[in-house]
């Protein structure tokens, strides 16, 4: 379902430097498959997930989903294709902080060519264990509840492909594992596939699938 | 959740800013409504100024501007006299449907008094289609209540003149000059009318005939200055009846105004005035008139104007065009300033949008890149900046619409004193329909630079910080 192929990417530094971060000659991830990414901080893990989002552009290389080029389509079209097909969920959570809980849902489903859905958007915070916060800001809200939140939205839109970096880093110990499991389940039950950054050997080792971005990677970073 | 909802939001998040921005832009928004709704009041009372007739005809000195101001806005001073008899000749010409003679040089309480003929309360539309209104008991004078007198409201108030109260006119236009002895009674307010004659007391021209010096043995002995002074005072002193009789004809509800008066009468000296019998017209002298000629036949109107201006006694000038010219020429340039005035308070408001905006783009980047990230295109985050804008100027603009009809509210009274114009709070100006346009693109300038600077956000940079 997700494929890399010859990805390179680098970046240049303001002195004219080029510093080469991702060299992946292949790489795939089938549907519904969960996937863990481990690598030293720094190694390009991140660069790695704005790559398979459209977020940022490789120099180089395929990113195909669902057998689309990610890298042959118009920014816009790439914009709309983020959207509707891959979820993401942030270490820090990037929830909006003026909007509440059920708006940071449906304000991604705004961004999709689809029609807002507040039935579902409610059913996932319901599945999150939020029911009874939809109207609550972010700041109302604690650290875990706030990544419940953005497991929802990152979901909201029925994606192939979620992608979550280091989803627990931020949230406090008593707080991560329920935060993986919420993850994995609802990933397992929406038939989603998952790519999930971590530091944590406690969380990756739950995982069938590891891949230590260091041995994919081409780049050998000092 | 519609883009103008996030907008909204995000103006929600900084509402601090977010009011005193909106509120800066009000009190530029204010000013232009003030300016737009004081001068669509000024140019309206200017065009009203001379309702109901076609010609005004005067003394055959001083120029034609000083004939309307004096006729029309009771500014500046009367000119002169012309016959009584041209006043007949007028009226009786077979152009003329309507021609009101007016009498100018007294005051009361630095308010003209206008000595005029009751048929102009009764038939003269000062604006289209509207004639002037007494309100029970309030009325009109009649043709033989010689010392009645009918007064605007804003001279009333101003004056303090009440139903039924007496007051002597003094000579001259300006306050400090002698009162006459004899007392005149107000008969009646009649309602705002909006138009300069809101200032101006009028009496009845027979009783301005009959004051002591109104009547003239030289018909030509006329200073405009002294009307009431002239040297002509001889017939005037011929003692006459008393001045009962000219009241004893009205119906009940008169009475008491009435018999006021007639005590006021009572106790005044009548020697030397002549207050019954007819001065024969030679002796009578008026310092303008208002003439209508036939609504549908203006080629009449322009030949009556080349007849009379082709004889030497008197003019015969178009309000309408002096007041144009007027109007062009003196608040024409204040207009400019005005828009000029209009334009910096524009930019101004317009400066401090973009600032506020501006400013508040540093610490938002980072909810942009995640709105990106989540798969909001450029254009859309883009937009989302623009409404904002809009939407912040539409605030700061009903706030200035209320700010500004407010403030005309509150000086709607003081207004209507000093100018005689009547302002009310919710007198919209057609213009301040542009503003809602003109606000929306005025916004979409100001918010086109922090909407580039979302459009060019780095996604990738910024959700790392
Ligand atoms: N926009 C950028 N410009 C320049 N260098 C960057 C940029 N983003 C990341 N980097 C560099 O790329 C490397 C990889 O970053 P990142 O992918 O965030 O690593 P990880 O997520 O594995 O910690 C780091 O050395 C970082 O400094
Ligand atoms: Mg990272």
């Amino acid at each position: 379902m997700l494929q890399l192929a010859k990805i390179k990417k680098s970046f240049h530094e303001p002195d004219g430097t080029v510093l080469p971060i991702l060299d992946i000659a292949d790489y795939h991830v089938s549907p519904g498959e969960q996937v863990v990414v481990v690598g030293r901080s720094g190694c390009g893990k991140t660069t790695l997930l704005h790559v398979i989002s459209g977020i940022s552009r490789p120099d180089s290389g395929r990113v195909k989903l669902d057998n689309i080029d990610l890298t042959v389509l118009t920014e816009a079209e790439c914009d709309r294709y983020r959207a509707e097909r891959i979820g993401y969920v942030f270490q820090t959570f990037n929830l909006l902080a003026g909007f509440s809980a059920l708006e940071n849902v449906l304000l991604a489903m705004r961004f999709t060519g689809r029609r807002v859905d507040a039935d579902r958007a409610r059913q996932l915070l319901d599945r999150v264990g939020l029911a009874h916060r939809v109207t609550h800001k972010p700041a109302q809200l604690s650290v875990g509840e706030q990544q419940r939140v953005a497991v929802a939205r990152a979901l909201a839109n029925r994606p192939k492909l979620l992608l979550a970096d280091e989803p627990t880093a931020n949230v406090d110990s008593g707080h991560q594992q329920q935060v993986v499991d919420l993850l994995r389940e609802t990933c397992r039950e929406e038939k989603v596939a998952l790519v999930m950054v971590t530091h944590s050997p406690d969380v990756s080792d739950q995982f069938d699938r590891i891949d230590r971005l260091e041995e994919i990677n081409a780049v050998v970073s000092v | 959740m519609s883009l103008w909802k996030v907008a909204w939001r995000s103006i929600q998040q900084r509402s601090l800013s977010s009011v005193l921005t909106a509120v800066a832009m009000g009190l530029g928004v204010a000013l232009v409504v003030c300016v737009l709704v004081i001068h669509g009041v000024v140019k309206k009372s200017f065009d009203r100024g001379a309702g109901g007739y076609n010609l005004i005809v005067g003394a055959n000195k001083g120029g034609q501007l000083q004939l309307v101001l004096n006729t029309v806005y009771h500014l500046s001073r009367p000119i002169g006299n012309i016959p009584y008899t041209y006043y007949e000749w007028l009226r009786d010409h077979p152009y003329v449907e309507a021609a009101y003679p007016l009498c100018m040089g007294g005051s009361y309480k630095d308010h003209r008094i206008v000595g005029t003929m009751p048929d102009m309360f009764d038939d003269l539309e000062y604006s289209e289609g509207k004639n002037y209104e007494f309100e029970e008991p309030n009325r009109n004078f009649y043709y033989d209540e010689f010392f009645c007198a009918v007064v605007g409201p804003t001279a009333a108030r101003k004056t303090g003149l009440k139903l039924g109260d007496t007051f002597q006119i003094t000579h001259g236009v300006k306050e400090g000059g002698e009162p006459h002895a004899d007392k005149f009674t107000v008969v009646g307010i009649f309602e705002p009318t909006g138009t300069p004659n809101d200032r101006a007391i009028f009496v009845n021209i027979e009783g301005f005939f009959r004051l002591k010096g109104h009547v003239h043995a030289e018909p030509d002995a006329v200073d405009p200055e002294e009307t009431t002074a002239s040297p002509a005072d001889e017939k005037g002193d011929t003692p006459g009846a008393p001045g009962e009789t000219e009241h004893d004809t009205h119906s009940p509800d008169h009475a008491e105004a009435v018999e006021n008066a007639e005590e006021d009468h009572a106790e005044d000296s009548h020697a030397g005035h002549d207050h019954d019998g007819d001065i024969p017209s030679e002796l009578k002298k008026v310092t303008a008139i208002l003439v209508c000629t036939s609504e549908e036949n203006l080629v009449e109107a322009m030949n009556l104007q080349r007849e009379i201006n082709g004889q030497t006694v008197a003019q015969a000038v178009v309000p309408g065009d002096v007041i144009t010219e007027l109007f062009d020429g003196i608040v024409g340039n204040v207009q400019l300033v005005l828009l000029i005035l209009v334009v910096m308070v524009v930019v101004v408001a317009g400066l401090g949008l973009l600032v506020s905006i501006y400013n508040s783009m540093s610490e938002r980047r980072h909810d942009i890149a995640v709105m990106r990230a989540l798969g909001a295109s450029r254009v859309t985050v883009m937009v989302i900046i623009l409404l904002e804008s809009i939407l912040l100027s539409l605030g700061g603009g009903f706030i200035g619409l209320l700010l500004g009809h407010g403030t005309i509210g509150a000086f709607s009274s003081r207004i209507t004193e000093e100018t005689g114009v009547v302002v009310r709070a919710m007198q919209f100006q057609p213009t301040e329909l542009i503003l809602i346009p003109g606000l929306i693109i005025l916004a979409s300038i100001v918010g086109y630079l922090p909407a580039l600077s979302a459009y060019r956000t780095d996604v990738a940079k910024s959700l790392q910080s």
